[in-house]
């Protein structure tokens, strides 16, 4: 291999947050005009490690040096001036501002927007970006603010871009542009990092991965030198199967019963229009649609906690008798074995409170049950423990505050939880949402195993190769619509692509 | 019939203590400072002002022909700006170094500056050894409230916009000025961005904990300022303790009636000043004063009802700085 001379390396590298090592002893190197894919298990360290880079943290031990040079990197402002620009993966934008106001926000100088904003016009065409200088933030979608979170990193000049799991909050369309930009981005001599933990994204894009576990850092492979499997197994630790098993449904019963139900949200506009479908037992529904479909509504709809503008929802008993959700309270429908677990975008925002330990998230389900006069404290720690030991959590111990834990093992947690309530329709959303492949596969298992159980399975994913590999059938969602229903084992990830943006899968012109 | 020619100079000086007051808790709240501290600091800033120009008038032997005009108004505004100042800094230290509650430390900063307020007012009383519960430094006010020698001559023009002391017009120039800062400057936008996401500001390369410190000081400065214009001009130099009443809060609740705008809290200010002496004004007939009494609440139910409207018409723009309240700690996790 030719000589070459790394733009960026870390060396030796050891961050500690009280008695979590999250890196340990990392050593990294980046060259120029290079895409490195930066591969690890939820909790092993990545993102700290490119906090570190971009000011946010500070490493307790070990040395950077950008350009061959040592550096000191204590503040954001400092990574800036070493040209390292980060686009984290929970975007730092000001909602209330506009695109100009963030791009130009922390650069010294007299504020000239209406100079920034042309600057930020001429950055776009260049490279391809449609953003609007003057719209505010909120106005604007996930991929746009990501968009505007690269608009800002390049408008600083940066050589060195860190992109943090920038295809989570994509649809696989948004993706594809995305990369087209970062390859035009290689070929200008960026160097860039990216972590993902989408297996095909990082075959895709990189041309070296590195592989960081538990916090050390294990190898790197030149990508085209390696597989997928080869990847997983050294991140993992051991060898893993990518499969997802689909056994066929036993005994399928129709469970939930679902007809017109329309859905307006609190500013009156149709959230959900006249959708109706049936979940059976021993079955997974899959949802498949662009975020903000309505996916959110027509699981809230069923668990009672979204007023229904008309429609009918009916849980049907085991001797086919038909009863009513919509008169029941969210407590009741939960006590007939309806549960509900939405993983939202900030993980921590439905279903855990950050700061309570987790045996205690655990009693959030249960302190209703018993009749003493006291909380039952020990079968939520047990829980909390089988949880743990099940889903592999990487906690110091289940009296922990949630909060501290990283965002996989946060969401492990609740969907854990979830599945452990027993119960007879489990509707979950987003259940992998930024979880690494081992963490999926066990959820994917755990969400099976439930199956076999007889339970009726919503499950509302993101990634369309995942649906089509689990589900049994796949109803598409479009702009709060019923696009339509696709049966799982023939389904083709095009067609679904196509009937997210146009009811009935209408062929483009 | 309200007589607008005396009403309007009387709204007016009502207004100002509100408009510093609430111009000082903007530049605050807008660093994500929720300084409940405000109605004390005031205090602070009304006491520290009298304490100093008690001291130059005794030095002066209380005669106004022996007193230095600058200083007679520098000493007291200096000493009031460093009393504010101070409780700004002991407001920041605790809620921005030692993350404590804003709320505890606001209310308790509160609780401490109107005791301390009149435990000197009190001290100070005893001393002079006055017959009523106040010590009057009319000879320090006078200065304070000089108007242009020309304001008299001018008829309802001079009435309405010249009769006023210099600390009236500096505090609507503090206002403009401060409008102009936070819509305008690049630092305004970083204070903006500190108070709305501060690690996003954090992440941008601005220093979240100066942002913090010095918004809060300016704007405790700024709020004492206002308990100095009470004191000195509205009360002629008489201070009696707890005179000051609610002000302090009536400006912490302009902030949200002015949705964080320092401009228009000039203009509401004014408004609000009127409102708290409409009660003086409005014909209720002598054997009805207890409908004089519920008159009083005016500027307590416009707030609610100005809060009600704000938060139906659900603008992102109108709703207070996001992470007002909240500490800030970079390695958080």
């Amino acid at each position: 291999m030719e000589e070459r001379t790394p733009i960026l390396e870390m060396r030796h590298v050891t961050k500690r947050f009280g008695n979590i090592i999250a890196n340990d002893d990392v050593s990294l190197t980046l060259y120029p005009g290079e895409i490195l894919a930066l591969l690890g298990e939820n909790g092993s360290g990545k993102t700290t490690l490119m906090n570190i880079l971009s000011g946010i943290y500070y490493p307790d031990e070990g040395q950077i040096f950008v350009e061959g040079k040592e550096v000191s990197i204590s503040s954001p402002k400092d990574s800036f001036d070493l040209k390292i620009g980060m686009i984290h993966q929970h975007f730092k934008l000001v909602d209330v501002m506009s695109v100009t106001e963030n791009i130009v926000l922390g650069l010294p100088g007299k504020l000239d927007l209406k100079q920034a904003a042309a600057d930020i016009r001429a950055i776009c065409e260049r490279y391809g970006f449609e953003v609007d200088p003057d719209e505010k933030i909120y106005n604007l979608s996930v991929s746009q603010k990501q968009t505007v979170e690269i608009v800002k990193v390049l408008f600083r000049g940066a050589n060195i871009l860190i992109l943090d799991e920038p295809t989570a909050v994509l649809t696989p369309q948004e993706a594809v542009k995305l990369f087209a930009i970062l390859r035009n981005m290689k070929e200008a001599g960026h160097a860039i990092i990216i972590i993902t933990h989408k297996m095909h994204e990082v075959m895709d894009i990189s041309d070296r991965v590195a592989i960081l576990r538990k916090g050390r850092y294990i190898t790197s492979f030149v990508t085209t030198e390696t597989t997928a499997q080869e990847l997983t197994d050294n991140m993992v630790g051991r060898a893993v199967s990518l499969n997802i098993e689909r056994p066929e449904p036993v005994d399928p019963k129709d469970r939930l019963f679902i007809q017109g139900l329309t859905v307006k949200n609190e500013e009156g506009v149709y959230k959900l229009r006249d959708v109706s479908f049936t979940a059976r037992s021993g079955e997974i529904l899959g949802i498949a649609g662009i975020a903000g479909s309505g996916q959110r509504e027509l699981l809230e709809a069923i668990a009672g906690l979204q007023p229904v503008e008309y429609g009918i929802i009916n849980y049907i008993d085991d001797d086919g008798t038909p009863e009513s959700l919509l008169k029941k309270t969210p407590v009741e429908i939960q006590a007939m074995g309806v549960s509900l677990s939405f993983v939202p975008e900030d993980r921590l925002g439905m279903g855990l409170v950050g700061n309570m330990d987790l045996s205690e998230n655990m009693m959030l389900r249960s302190y209703r049950e018993g009749h003493s006069i006291f909380t039952n404290r020990r079968d939520p720690a047990a829980l909390a423990r089988q949880v743990v030991e099940e889903l592999e959590v990487s906690t110091p111990s289940i009296n922990t505050a949630v909060r501290k834990l990283s965002g996989g093992n946060v969401q492990k947690v609740l969907v854990g939880r979830e599945i452990a309530s027993a119960p007879t329709v489990l509707l979950t959303a987003y259940a992998v949402r930024g979880l690494d492949i081992n963490a999926s596969y066990t959820i994917y298992n755990l969400i099976n195993r439930q199956k076999a159980a007889g339970v009726a399975i919503v499950f509302v994913g993101e990634d369309l190769d995942v649906l089509v590999e689990l589900c049994d059938r796949i109803l598409v969602l479009c702009d709060g619509r019923v696009s339509g229903i696709v049966d799982g084992k023939t389904a083709d990830k095009n067609e679904i692509g196509m009937m997210m943006t146009h009811v009935g899968g209408a062929h483009e012109g | 019939m309200i007589d607008w020619l005396t009403f309007i100079p009387r709204a007016v000086i009502q207004g100002v203590p509100l408009m510093y007051g609430s111009t000082g808790e903007i530049l605050t709240e807008k660093s994500g400072n929720l300084n409940l501290g405000t109605p004390g600091i005031m205090y602070v800033g009304a006491i520290s002002g009298v304490i100093g120009s008690f001291l130059y008038e005794q030095s002066c032997g209380g005669a106004a022909e022996n007193m230095n005009g600058f200083l007679a108004v520098a000493i007291p505004l200096i000493c009031c700006l460093g009393g504010s100042a101070l409780m700004g800094l002991l407001y920041c230290f605790l809620t921005v170094t030692l993350r404590a509650n804003q709320n505890v430390t606001g209310l308790a900063i509160t609780t401490f500056g109107v005791g301390f307020g009149n435990f000197f007012g009190g001290s100070l009383i005893k001393l002079t050894g006055s017959e009523v519960p106040s010590i009057a430094l009319s000879a320090t006010s006078n200065f304070f409230r000089a108007t242009l020698p020309a304001a008299e001559n001018m008829g309802w023009f001079g009435q309405i916009f010249l009769s006023y002391g210099f600390l009236a017009y500096l505090a609507i120039v503090i206002g403009i000025l401060a409008s102009v800062f936070l819509k305008r400057t690049r630092r305004g936008l970083h204070l903006r961005a500190v108070g709305e996401n501060p690690a996003t500001a954090d992440a941008a390369g601005i220093s979240v904990t100066s942002y913090k410190y010095l918004a809060t000081i300016i704007g405790s400065m700024i709020a004492g300022l206002g308990g100095l214009y009470y004191v000195m001009d509205y009360a002629n130099g008489v201070w009696s303790n707890n005179a000051f009443g609610d002000r302090g809060w009536l400006a912490i609740a302009l902030v949200i009636f002015t949705i964080w705008r320092p401009a228009v809290s000039v203009l509401a200010s004014i408004l609000f000043g009127g409102l708290y002496i409409m009660y003086l004004y409005l014909p209720t007939g002598m054997d009805n004063l207890a409908v004089k009494e519920l008159y009083r609440m005016i500027p307590y139910i416009v707030t609610i009802i100005v809060l009600i409207i704000t938060s139906l018409r659900n603008k992102r723009e109108s709703k207070p700085p996001e992470s007002l309240g909240l500490p800030y700690f970079r390695e958080d996790r």
